[in-house]
């Protein structure tokens, strides 16, 4: 059986694909909810992350000719990140043990950078929203990790979530 | 089988663990808290799908519109498949690389080589029906870094896939058969197995060489199969 391709680093040159106009998920002409979707990226010493490449995919709404449902942003010299998108939807969650049938609104989120070997999977959700507590995600979270995963809004159609690689306030990873 | 279903775990050994000794850069990025394995749902089950017509390719990096890039021109060819070996139809594959000197078109690039103005280090290509990609480019230079005295990145390309769902995103590089500085790199040793890096190099290949143009390497990509492996649909209830 063939297995599959290792990963390696994205590298400190992934810059060379860089197109900003990624980061903007509504430039097909997709309508709806528009939000900011932004973060501050750490390391485990808190030193800002100015490198990385960050990519968000969502499964609401559902891709369409005007969108995607994917895109890329680069982290300033201010580790910040920032998206424009559309607000998700609830939507079904996994089946067999571990699922239900609903998933609280929610976007993954994954980092890639130099010194990070395979990507880093995580998922923003949204601070006020139904459904939280019987995501079948953030169930299978500690509850004093579960806020690392959840965006608050910091003015109108903003809203921010920091991620931190490593340390105290270690943002909750994924092995999917 | 569903075109649906949950992607395989990754085989023992066949994947970096992120905290890696012998790679510095890892050591305050890698966490330290435990993964949290959770069910793919439709989230990680499905994905983007880019077109050439939004997504345009650019399947010669050998050169730009004013002039040839320097260097030993080179075809890459291969297959991108799942654990199944069925092929990967029009998925999109992303490249980039350093010069033939070893030197990135990107500012944070000091080392002391030469840029070459022929030269943007940047492709895009799809596979076709068959899974199969190519493209022409030059022979990337090793560089230097700093992980350690004397630090060389053997020569390799860089490449981004997608595949057909969130969970078969793959961001790898491709090595080149016969590179000395292999056994000195810390990131193509990071894999725990050996035989999982021996697959990232690309093999010289005669038949793909074109006479008095370019010389053939074959590099074939393997992204997530679905489904249980043939060992765990025997131990399933159907
Ligand atoms: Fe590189």
């Amino acid at each position: 059986m063939p297995i599959a391709t290792a990963s390696q680093t994205i590298g400190p040159y992934w810059h060379l694909l860089r197109d900003d106009t990624w980061s903007d998920l509504t430039r097909f002409g997709a309508t709806g909810d528009v939000i900011t979707l932004q973060g501050r990226i750490t390391d485990g010493a808190g030193n800002l992350i100015t490198d990385a490449c960050v990519e968000i995919w969502q499964s609401s709404p559902p891709v369409s000719d005007v969108f995607d449902g994917f895109g890329r942003a680069a982290s300033n010299a201010e580790g910040l990140f920032s998206f424009k998108t559309l607000r998700p939807e609830p939507v079904p969650g996994a089946s067999g043990p571990m699922g239900n049938t609903r998933q609280a609104p929610h976007i993954a989120l994954t980092i890639l950078a130099r010194g990070v070997t395979k990507a880093l999977w995580t998922r923003i959700y949204f601070q006020g929203d139904a459904g939280h507590d019987e995501d079948p995600v953030l169930s299978l979270i500690p509850p004093a990790r579960r806020n690392t995963l959840i965006a608050h809004q910091t003015k109108p159609g903003v809203w921010h979530l920091d991620i931190a690689l490593q340390g105290a306030s270690e943002t909750v990873f994924f092995e999917i | 089988m569903s075109d649906t279903a949950p992607f395989r775990p990754p085989v023992p050994g066949s994947q970096p663990e992120y905290d890696v000794k012998i790679y510095g850069s890892t050591a305050l990025r890698a966490p330290s808290q435990p993964l949290i394995r959770i069910a793919q749902s439709i989230t990680e089950r499905t994905g983007p799908h880019f077109s050439p017509a939004r997504y345009p390719s650019n399947i010669d990096i050998s050169k730009v519109a004013s002039g040839e890039a320097q260097g030993q021109r080179i075809i890459v060819e291969g297959h991108v498949r799942d654990e199944d070996g069925r092929p990967v139809p029009h998925t999109m594959i992303e490249l980039w690389q350093a010069n033939s000197c070893g030197r990135y078109h990107h500012e944070g690039d000091q080392h002391d080589a030469p840029l070459d103005q022929h030269f943007q280090g940047s492709g895009r290509v799809f596979t076709d029906e068959n899974g199969k990609y190519r493209y022409t480019s030059i022979k990337p230079g090793a560089y230097p870094w700093r992980n350690h005295h004397n630090a060389w990145r053997p020569n390799h390309i860089h490449y981004s896939l997608f595949g057909p769902g969130f969970a078969t995103r793959l961001i790898t590089q491709m090595y080149f058969e016969g590179d000395p500085l292999l056994k000195y790199d810390p990131i193509y040793n990071s894999l725990p197995d050996p035989a999982a890096a021996a697959r990232l190099i690309a093999g010289f290949d005669i038949n793909l060489t074109e006479p008095e143009w370019a010389l053939g390497y074959r590099f074939d990509v393997t992204l997530r199969g679905r489904g249980a492996t043939p060992f765990e649909d025997a131990h399933e209830e159907h």
